[in-house]
Formats: structure tokens, C-alpha cells, sequence
């Protein structure tokens, strides 16, 4: 293959576009919306970039504001695990049928990204909702066994507008960003290496942890931030199943930028999450870069 | 010869219509070199597989040690197994890929620590204990995984096409260095290899295998000179198969009629009737340029065809009269062999009417 070097019209040709795509629609806001992180409002259309650091000390001084980013965390955390706990055993179930199965699995796990999130999460209400389908489902279990006669008529569960419901939503949401990447390290991993260790004297729970997760654990790294990112931000699956006390800090962004008309502050908040996120994956490649020096 | 280590019994795996492997039944002694031989998809990969317990047969039994493999996964059987691809653990270092199998089955860490010291010297890894799989060359990754099965004290070694991925030089050094370790240690050894001078070279006997059934097992040099069937014959080594039809046996001979050949008589045990081939191995083809004076010989003429120069040998394909073509293999014994006949020379050839087998077609 001919190296760039050797057709450099044609390599900035194509390489022109996408970098100008990436400037203008997603660095450029970036670096709007961090410059706006240290304005002030001075009217009420008017914002002037001042170099106030006003905006971070309201949000790490109000408790308020400190206590909805710890609780996205663990609610983000808690769904991650989740996700981790389901899409694992379905990635190595995909990985080891036939190719036909193979196929129709995969496409049920992409199928969803064909229908509108919106449209995904308010058929969740549909479920959860007090006279929704999982509590019609209990209910029918209860009656048939003539529960109702023992304990009274049955008390529909309050599964929506909660933390409950945010977190299944989450999972709900975001599984297949979490199958993918497992089912793609699975999938690379040699089914021998698994037989190897059984020959040798491994149970299959053996196998399973000193083999199999190890070797696929840059899928799983990879589906932990693939996953746990988006949902620290996400806000309209709390909006819509988290009601008025289930917030999270992407609920608390939107309000300042729409309602609140508060953009420096809105800003301050967003990038706030993106420290944090910027300080977590640091802290990921060092603990990999020590790893594999660890080896040489 | 005491309790076989392994007896298969009646073993068939059937994958739909399709018989992987077909009725098979075999014993294998203790302390034996045993290769499991055939062409690839003959099925010889799946009956080891079945021994190391990683699939189960449709039907039939296979006992290892005079117990009842049934039931019995391949963790808790007294074999183990160097794998084709090696299937060294890529995230442990050599000295934890061959202590791996004395951790998982909770073997005191001392008594650990010594076994694993005495594998790796066994298999010449001792300097290299603390490299990572990436830092090794496909040899030495494949002593690592025989290191990490012998630790084990296996009743049987299972070794799957082990020398397929080595270069010709270290092939031919490792099938020294496992005849020399499999009599060393006295473990059952049985490899599975398509490759016929790996097993000629190295197994006590061997199972040729096709299409899912065993042709035939015997020790290497019955196989080669007397191979049950057309099929072994071609098989292993190189064979001159010459078709004729039976025409008269009496007193320990047959007769054939040969289209080739005319009617020759030729000695042999055991009915043969109708069609058959007459087998004949190039290297016992005698030729020259004058007429043979050999009596119980089979003799015929042609033309040097071809001529391929190995170097310690050369192998000729001759024209005889009518279109047939016999392979010859002379040992380039004297440094001017070479020079004696060329291409187009007109030849005698000749053998003895008992280096010839008669095999049904």
C-alpha cells in the first residue's frame, strides 16, 4: 500500500472534512460552553465571560447541588453494575450458539436503536405504572391463588416515579452499548484456552474467573465506560420515569440552560461531569499503562 | 501386557447423518506410543476429544484405567492434553501457566513450587520462567503447554497435532525429544497427527483412520509392509497400485491378470478373488539398463518419464509400454548414481513377486 506521505492532496482531501465536522459542530460548543462556565449574567439575554470561578464554588458549596452529582453517580454505577451483570452471561451466550442464532440475537439486541428513545421510555411507563403490565401480571398471579381471599384485594406496586424506575430505565437503555463490546472480546477470546484450563483440573466457576474474565476484561472496561459515561448525563430517561424527586445532575443542567436561563452556571455544571469523567479515564490509563509495564 | 489405560469401546459421534467418528473400538497399553493417523476430517481430532472428555460420543463407552468415563468431566479425568494452538494462558507468565493446574486443584504450595520447578528443566524452560506467553517463540510456547500438562502426572498425555506449526528442522528435533521423553517418564502418549512419518518415527503403533473408522492398527513397519487395505498402503508412504483380476490360486500363490504386467504369480496368505490391485513400494523396484536375471521376479520395461532429485534419493516415474506408470525410488548411493540413466532412457524393471501385495480394490 502507498504510504500518505506519497499522495498528500488525496489524504488532505479526505481527511478536511471530518476534522472541519469535529471543529465546528463539537469542539467549538465545547469551548463555548467552558468559556461561558466563567461568565456572568448581566442582563437577561446577556452573558459576559469574566473569569469568574463563582460558578464552580455555587455548585461544589451548595449541598444541594453536590447531593444529586453523588446520587447520578451511584445510580449511574449501580445501573453500569447491572448492565455488567446482565449483558455478560447474554454476550457469552451469542458467542457460543450457532451462526444462524448468532445472527438473530445480535439483531434483537440492535433492534431497539431503530425506535426513538422517547418512544422507548414512555413505553416504560407502560409497564411500571400502577396499572401497568407488570402490576397487571402480579395481579393475575395474586388472584390465582386466591391470594386476595387471605390478604384483602391486592396493592398495586409503586414501581414508577422513583429511583427504581430511573435505574431499570437506565439498563433498559443502555444494555446493547454494554453486550456489544462484551460480545466482541468474547468473541475473540480461543474457546481452547477455556478447554485448556478445564483439562487442567478447573471447574467451570474456576474457568470462568482466573480465564475467561481476565482475558475479556478490556471488553469489559470498555462497556463499563461506554455505558457509565452517557448515564451521568443522561436526562430524559430521569425526567420522564424519575418524576419530581428522582432527579439527576442532567436534569438540573437542562433547567439552567432552559428555564432557569442560568447558562454560566448550567456550563459550570456541565463541566464539572466532564473534570470527573476526564479524571476517571486518566486515572483507567494509568492503572493500564502500570499493568502492562508491570509485565515487560 | 497388563489392564489397558484405555479402551474404547463401540465409540460413535454422529453429528446429524454425518459419523464423525464410526464404531470404533481399540485398547491402548500402559507406557504406550500410540498415533492416531488419517487424513484431515477422518475424525482422528474428535476421538481424542472424546478421550479428553470435551465432547461426549453419540454412543459407546470409553474407559480410561479400567473406570467408566461416562459421566465423568474432563476436569476430574487422569489426562491431559497439549492443544494444536498450545491454548497457553496469554495473561500468565510461563512459571503460572504451568503452575496453573496444581493451584486450581489446591496442591500444597510447596510440593507446587517443586513440580513446576521440575517441568520447566524437564522441558528446558528453566531461564524463561518469567516471561509472558508474547515474548515466546511458537516452540517454546509449545513446551510451556507440555510442561503444564506433565505437572499434572497425567495416566495419558493427549497431544494434538503438537509439531503441526513448528518448521521442518525443530519438527524433526521435537519427535526425538518427545520418543526420548514419553520413554523417560513411561506416561501413555497418544497423538493425533495427519502427518505419516511424525507417527512412523515416533508411535509404538498407530491407528490409521478414514472417514471415521480405523483401517487398521499395527506397528509402524506392519503398516508400511503389510497394510491391510488399498487405502492404508496409499496412505502411508508411496505405492505403485497396479489393478488386475484374479485368475487361479493354489498352494499359497495367486494369479493375476494384469493388464500391465501380463499374468503374474505372486505368493499370498488368505482368499482373494475377482478384482484387485496388485501394491508394490517404489523402493523395491529394481532398475537398470540391462535385462535382470532374478527368477520369482516381476519384470517389466518402459521409459525414464520424470526425474525428481532429492538429493539422498531420487524418485523416477517410468513409462511402461502402454501408458501405465510405475514410481521407482533408487538411493543415490555412490556420488555418480546420478549420471548412470537420464530421461528418455529405456529401462528394465523388476521386483520380487514377494515385496508384491495383493489388496482388494
Amino acid at each position: 500500500m502507498d504510504h500518505w506521505r506519497d499522495h498528500k492532496l488525496a489524504f488532505w482531501v479526505f481527511a478536511i472534512p471530518g476534522t472541519a465536522w469535529l471543529v465546528v459542530f463539537f469542539l467549538a460548543p465545547l469551548a463555548i460552553v467552558w468559556a461561558l462556565s466563567f461568565g456572568e449574567n448581566i442582563s437577561i439575554t446577556q452573558t459576559r465571560v469574566t473569569g469568574t470561578l463563582e460558578n464552580y464554588g455555587r455548585a461544589l458549596l451548595t449541598p444541594v447541588y453536590l447531593q444529586v452529582i453523588w446520587k447520578s453517580v451511584w445510580l449511574s454505577a449501580l445501573a453500569t453494575a447491572g448492565c455488567l451483570l446482565i449483558a455478560y452471561p447474554v454476550a457469552f451466550l451469542i458467542s457460543f450458539v450457532g451462526a444462524r442464532w448468532k445472527m438473530i440475537l445480535l439483531a434483537a439486541i440492535i433492534l431497539p436503536f431503530w425506535i426513538n428513545l422517547l418512544i422507548r421510555t414512555y413505553a416504560l411507563i407502560a409497564v411500571f405504572r400502577t396499572r401497568g403490565f407488570v402490576n397487571f401480571g402480579l395481579e393475575w398471579v395474586y388472584e390465582t391463588l386466591f391470594l386476595d381471599r387471605l390478604f384483602g384485594p391486592f396493592q398495586p406496586l409503586e414501581l414508577l416515579y422513583n429511583n427504581f424506575a430511573v435505574g431499570a430505565g437506565l439498563i433498559y437503555v443502555f444494555m446493547p452499548f454494554m453486550v456489544l463490546p462484551l460480545y466482541a472480546s468474547i468473541e475473540r477470546l480461543d474457546k481452547s484456552l477455556l478447554e485448556a484450563s478445564l483439562d487442567l483440573g478447573a471447574g467451570q466457576f474456576t474457568t470462568f474467573w482466573r480465564v475467561t474474565v481476565p482475558l475479556t476484561m478490556p471488553g469489559i472496561v470498555s462497556g463499563i465506560i461506554l455505558v457509565f459515561i452517557p448515564m451521568l448525563g443522561s436526562f430524559l430517561i430521569p425526567d420522564l420515569l424519575g418524576g419530581t424527586n428522582a432527579q439527576m445532575i442532567g436534569n438540573v443542567i437542562e433547567r439552567q440552560f432552559k428555564s432557569a436561563n442560568d447558562y454560566p452556571f448550567g456550563a459550570a455544571l456541565s463541566f464539572l461531569l466532564m473534570y470527573a469523567t476526564f479524571a476517571a479515564l486518566a486515572l483507567r490509563a494509568y492503572a493500564a499503562g502500570r499493568r502492562s509495564a508491570a509485565q515487560v | 501386557m497388563g489392564q489397558p489405560i484405555i479402551e474404547v469401546r463401540n465409540v460413535t459421534m454422529a453429528y446429524g447423518r454425518l459419523k464423525a467418528v464410526d464404531n470404533v473400538s481399540f485398547d491402548i497399553e500402559a507406557n504406550e506410543f500410540f498415533a492416531l493417523l488419517g487424513p484431515s476430517g477422518c475424525g482422528k481430532t474428535t476421538l481424542l476429544r472424546i478421550i479428553a472428555g470435551f465432547v461426549s460420543p453419540t454412543s459407546g463407552q470409553v474407559f480410561i484405567d479400567g473406570q467408566d468415563m461416562g459421566r465423568i468431566p474432563p476436569n476430574r479425568r487422569p489426562v491431559n492434553m497439549v492443544f494444536q494452538s498450545y491454548a497457553v494462558f496469554p495473561h500468565m507468565s510461563v512459571e503460572k501457566n504451568v503452575a496453573y493446574g496444581l493451584q486450581v486443584t489446591g496442591t500444597p504450595a510447596a510440593e507446587a513450587a517443586r513440580r513446576v520447578g521440575d517441568a520447566l528443566e524437564r522441558v528446558g524452560l528453566s531461564d524463561l520462567r518469567t516471561r509472558m506467553p508474547d515474548q515466546l517463540s511458537g516452540g517454546q510456547r509449545q513446551r510451556v503447554a507440555l510442561a503444564r500438562a506433565l505437572v499434572k502426572q497425567p495416566k495419558v498425555l493427549l497431544l494434538d497435532e503438537p509439531l503441526s506449526a513448528l518448521d521442518a528442522k525443530l519438527r524433526e528435533q521435537m519427535q526425538m525429544e518427545l520418543s526420548h521423553l514419553q520413554a523417560d517418564i513411561g506416561v501413555t502418549f497418544i497423538i493425533v497427527t495427519h502427518d505419516q512419518d511424525e507417527a512412523l518415527s515416533m508411535a509404538d503403533r498407530i491407528a490409521v483412520m478414514n472417514n471415521g473408522a480405523v483401517d487398521q492398527i499395527a506397528e509402524p513397519w506392519v503398516l508400511y509392509e503389510s497394510p491391510a487395505n488399498r487405502f492404508v498402503a496409499d496412505f502411508i508412504g508411496k505405492v505403485n497400485l497396479i489393478d488386475g483380476e484374479v485368475s487361479g490360486a493354489r498352494g499359497g500363490r495367486v494369479t493375476v491378470a494384469t493388464a500391465a504386467l501380463g499374468k503374474v504369480s505372486i505368493p499370498h496368505d488368505g482368499p482373494a478373488s475377482g478384482r484387485v490391485a496388485l501394491a508394490v513400494r517404489p523402493e523395491k523396484i529394481r532398475i537398470s539398463t540391462s535385462k535382470p536375471g532374478d527368477r520369482d521376479a516381476i519384470a517389466t520395461t518402459g521409459t525414464i518419464a520424470d526425474w525428481a532429485y532429492y538429493g539422498d534419493s531420487s524418485h523416477l516415474t517410468v513409462e511402461t509400454g502402454d501408458g501405465h506408470r510405475l514410481g521407482v525410488i533408487i538411493q543415490n548411493d555412490t556420488r555418480t548414481t546420478i549420471d548412470a540413466m537420464d530421461i528418455g532412457d529405456a529401462v528394465h524393471l523388476s521386483w520380487s513377486a514377494s515385496d508384491t501385495l495383493v489388496l482388494d480394490r
